[in-house]
């Protein structure tokens, strides 16, 4: 039997945090793939130090659904995971590239698949592209729109500006957008500037975030200048310095990251057969 | 009664794999030409096949009881099996090899009695939630053999006829009823006594009652099992509060006596269900009472976790002395405004109650008279120099 953790920070004060979660922990239980689905939280219920004993499988494949490497990844879940010998070194990252680590457990017989976080895998460039699509209705989406992909910036840890720098750079790549940008929220180059960086009258906005919430419903939001105030909502694309905003809300709840959780588990060797969306889609085409 | 042929099938079969098969009171021994067959009323032997077949019509019951765990259920040694057994009182000796059938408090129950509990539905508390197993109605199908179905609703709802609760029965539903209470307020500790009711949960496979019971009460099982059988791993306060990074650092920090005053704040059976085993340290034991809960916490949740934080921030201030006038009258209403609060009551105090001190007319007076310009609180510090 073979069991999927979906590891996610979770809030004491907001009940929306977990949605994402509970979403695409559910999209993978549909798929048949694992024998346990189980969602864990830092600030919920059941918490990253009770999860795994109340899995019978003796295979387990934990994904944090964090966006980048660091102190949650390094740190936090594999220390309350009780992970036996782990060190952030087994990951032999550059800050993405972690893919996973076999390790045991101390309180339970089983063995653990401890993954890279979503948001630095490969997939998720599929998913903020998905996300363009979506906020645009435009399946097509690229040519004569700029991109800008959101971060927090280095404020804990430099990984999560590079998480940002990282996909972006693969956006740019493929030459489907006429530019394609990282921003901070804390940091140069400023999301508040956003329309200084595009020379397009179109720019779709990505934030780069698991949940939405304070940030990406708040902050980014009013910084661009979508909006005097966040409770007023704002239009989608609304109208900034003569461009055009395509402002996306957080990338965290595309349905699509079910893919990535998929994934990531697959990587570190989890029999998920067929269960990739993407898979079925192009299925679906042929 | 008849025995179903594929549970007959699957009995033989296994007779032939294992030999004997001895579960719940029933035991069928196999020398390979006859079978021997007993249970605590009655026992024949050298019987054939056709004879057993025969034999078995008069303990249908163990037959089906034996099917069921050893078909539906399965999953020797886990939790999920503890519970649901658990849930029917079945004994727990036939579970484990231990010797130790007295370790349940209350009486188990052998199968001809538990069938005709079963046939009732056997009530079952666990927290706020109240889980009745009963046996699907006799039909002769082989698949439904002593198959239990099981219901889950809220204790309050108990007496409440199900056409008037709201009937669910996917277990990941159990989520979004868990989320608020019935103010609409959000619930970060999932086993505070503010669930909702007005729900019900019907028809679930034993499966599905854990895993709905897993949304509910996240991990109380597993943790429950552990202490049935005897390898809780608890970690104490200490423990926990030094393992802590980041903003949570700083928890070790908090005075031994302020640990007292927070398992009072967060951990009594008012506040949550789960009954507190973790103490200070080992060997120093917390003196506020752990509570009665039916599941075990093994170690302070993440919310007793952020509160130290706040906590051990305020306790780093030193203590001083303050002089304010105020009546022994207006005294008394500050520790009734505290207790209000504490005891989660303003919402219920009335309009016009100003027999009450924490009654909004009473606490805007309080306020009007003895706060200053700047909304402080009048008072003074004492300085002995
Ligand atoms: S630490 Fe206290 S409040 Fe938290 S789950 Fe345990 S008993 Fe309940």
């Amino acid at each position: 039997m073979q069991a999927l953790v979906v590891a996610a920070h979770g809030s004491h004060l907001n009940p929306n945090a977990s949605d994402p979660t509970y979403a695409h922990a559910d999209t993978v239980r549909e798929t048949g793939a694992f024998d346990e689905v189980r969602e864990a939280f830092w600030k919920e219920e059941p918490h990253f130090r009770d999860v795994i004993r109340t899995l019978e499988s003796e295979s387990v494949f934990v994904v944090p659904l964090f966006i980048s490497e660091g102190y949650f990844t390094e740190q936090v879940i594999p220390r309350e995971l009780r992970l036996e010998e782990w060190d952030p070194e087994q990951w032999d990252s550059d800050g993405t590239t972690a893919s996973q680590v076999t390790l045991e457990a101390e309180d339970v017989d089983k063995t653990i698949h401890y993954c890279g976080p979503v948001g630095t895998h490969d997939a998720m460039t599929d998913v903020i592209v998905q996300r363009a699509e979506n906020v645009t209705d435009d399946p097509d989406v690229g040519e004569g729109v700029g991109l800008a992909v959101v971060g927090h910036g280095t404020e804990r840890n430099e990984n999560s500006a590079k998480a940002v720098e990282y996909h972006a750079d693969r956006i740019r790549e493929q030459g489907r957008f006429d530019a394609v940008e990282a921003l901070f929220m804390d940091e140069e180059p400023e999301v508040d500037d956003v329309t200084d960086y595009f020379e397009t009258d179109d720019i779709v906005v990505v934030p780069l975030f698991i949940a939405d919430g304070y940030h990406t419903q708040e902050d980014i939001p009013e910084d661009m200048g979508l909006t005097e105030d966040y409770r007023l909502g704002w239009d989608v694309p609304a109208a900034v310095d003569g461009h055009r905003v395509w402002y996306a809300g957080a990338v965290g709840t595309e349905d699509l990251m079910a893919d990535v959780v998929l994934e990531r588990a697959a990587d570190a060797g989890a029999d998920i057969g067929g269960a990739l969306e993407s898979d079925t889609g192009r299925r679906a085409d042929t | 009664m008849t025995i179903p042929a594929a549970v007959f099938d699957s009995l033989i079969a296994t007779l032939e794999a294992e030999s004997p098969i001895a579960f719940d009171g029933l035991r069928i021994d196999c020398d390979g030409e006859t079978y021997r067959l007993e249970t605590p009323e009655r026992e024949r032997t050298g019987l054939d096949e056709d004879d057993l077949e025969a034999a078995l019509e008069s303990v249908v019951d163990y037959v089906t009881n034996w099917h069921y765990w050893q078909e539906a259920v399965g999953g020797t040694g886990t939790a999920r099996r503890a519970f649901l057994r658990w849930c029917e009182r079945a004994p727990r000796a036939a579970e484990m090899d231990t010797d130790e059938t007295s370790a349940t408090s209350d009486d188990p129950l052998e199968v001809p009695a538990r069938y005709d509990a079963l046939r009732e539905g056997v009530d079952r508390e666990w927290g706020q939630l109240c889980l009745t197993t009963r046996l699907v109605d006799d039909t002769d199908a082989a698949d439904s053999a002593g198959e239990r179905v099981y219901d889950l609703w809220h204790v309050d709802d108990a007496d409440t006829d199900l056409a008037d609760l709201e009937v669910y029965d996917d277990p990941r539903d159990a989520r979004e009823l868990s989320t608020n209470d019935d103010d609409g307020r959000y619930r970060p500790l999932k086993t505070a006594p503010t669930l909702v009711s007005g729900w019900a949960f019907t028809g679930l496979s034993g499966s599905e009652l854990v895993e709905t019971i897993g949304f509910f009460y996240p991990a109380t099982i597993a943790n429950w099992h552990r202490e049935l059988q005897g390898t809780l791993d608890v970690d104490h306060w200490l423990e926990t509060a030094e393992r802590q990074t980041g903003i949570y650092d700083v928890i070790d920090e908090l005075p031994r006596e302020a640990v007292e005053w927070l398992t009072e704040a967060c951990c009594v059976d008012s506040q949550c269900l789960r009954r507190r085993e973790w103490q200070y340290e080992d060997g120093d034991e917390i003196a506020v009472d752990g509570g009665d809960g039916q599941f075990p916490c093994r170690e302070p949740c993440s919310l007793v976790v952020a509160a130290a934080r706040k906590w051990t921030v305020l306790e780093s201030e030193d203590e001083r002395t303050y002089e304010l006038e105020l009546t022994p009258s207006e005294l008394h209403q500050l520790e009734e405004l505290i207790d209000a609060v504490a005891d989660g009551r303003t919402d219920e105090i009335r309009e016009a109650d100003v027999y009450d001190g924490a009654n909004r007319y009473r606490a805007r007076y309080l306020r009007a008279k003895r706060f200053d310009d700047d909304g402080t609180l009048e008072a003074r510090e004492r300085h002995d120099d």
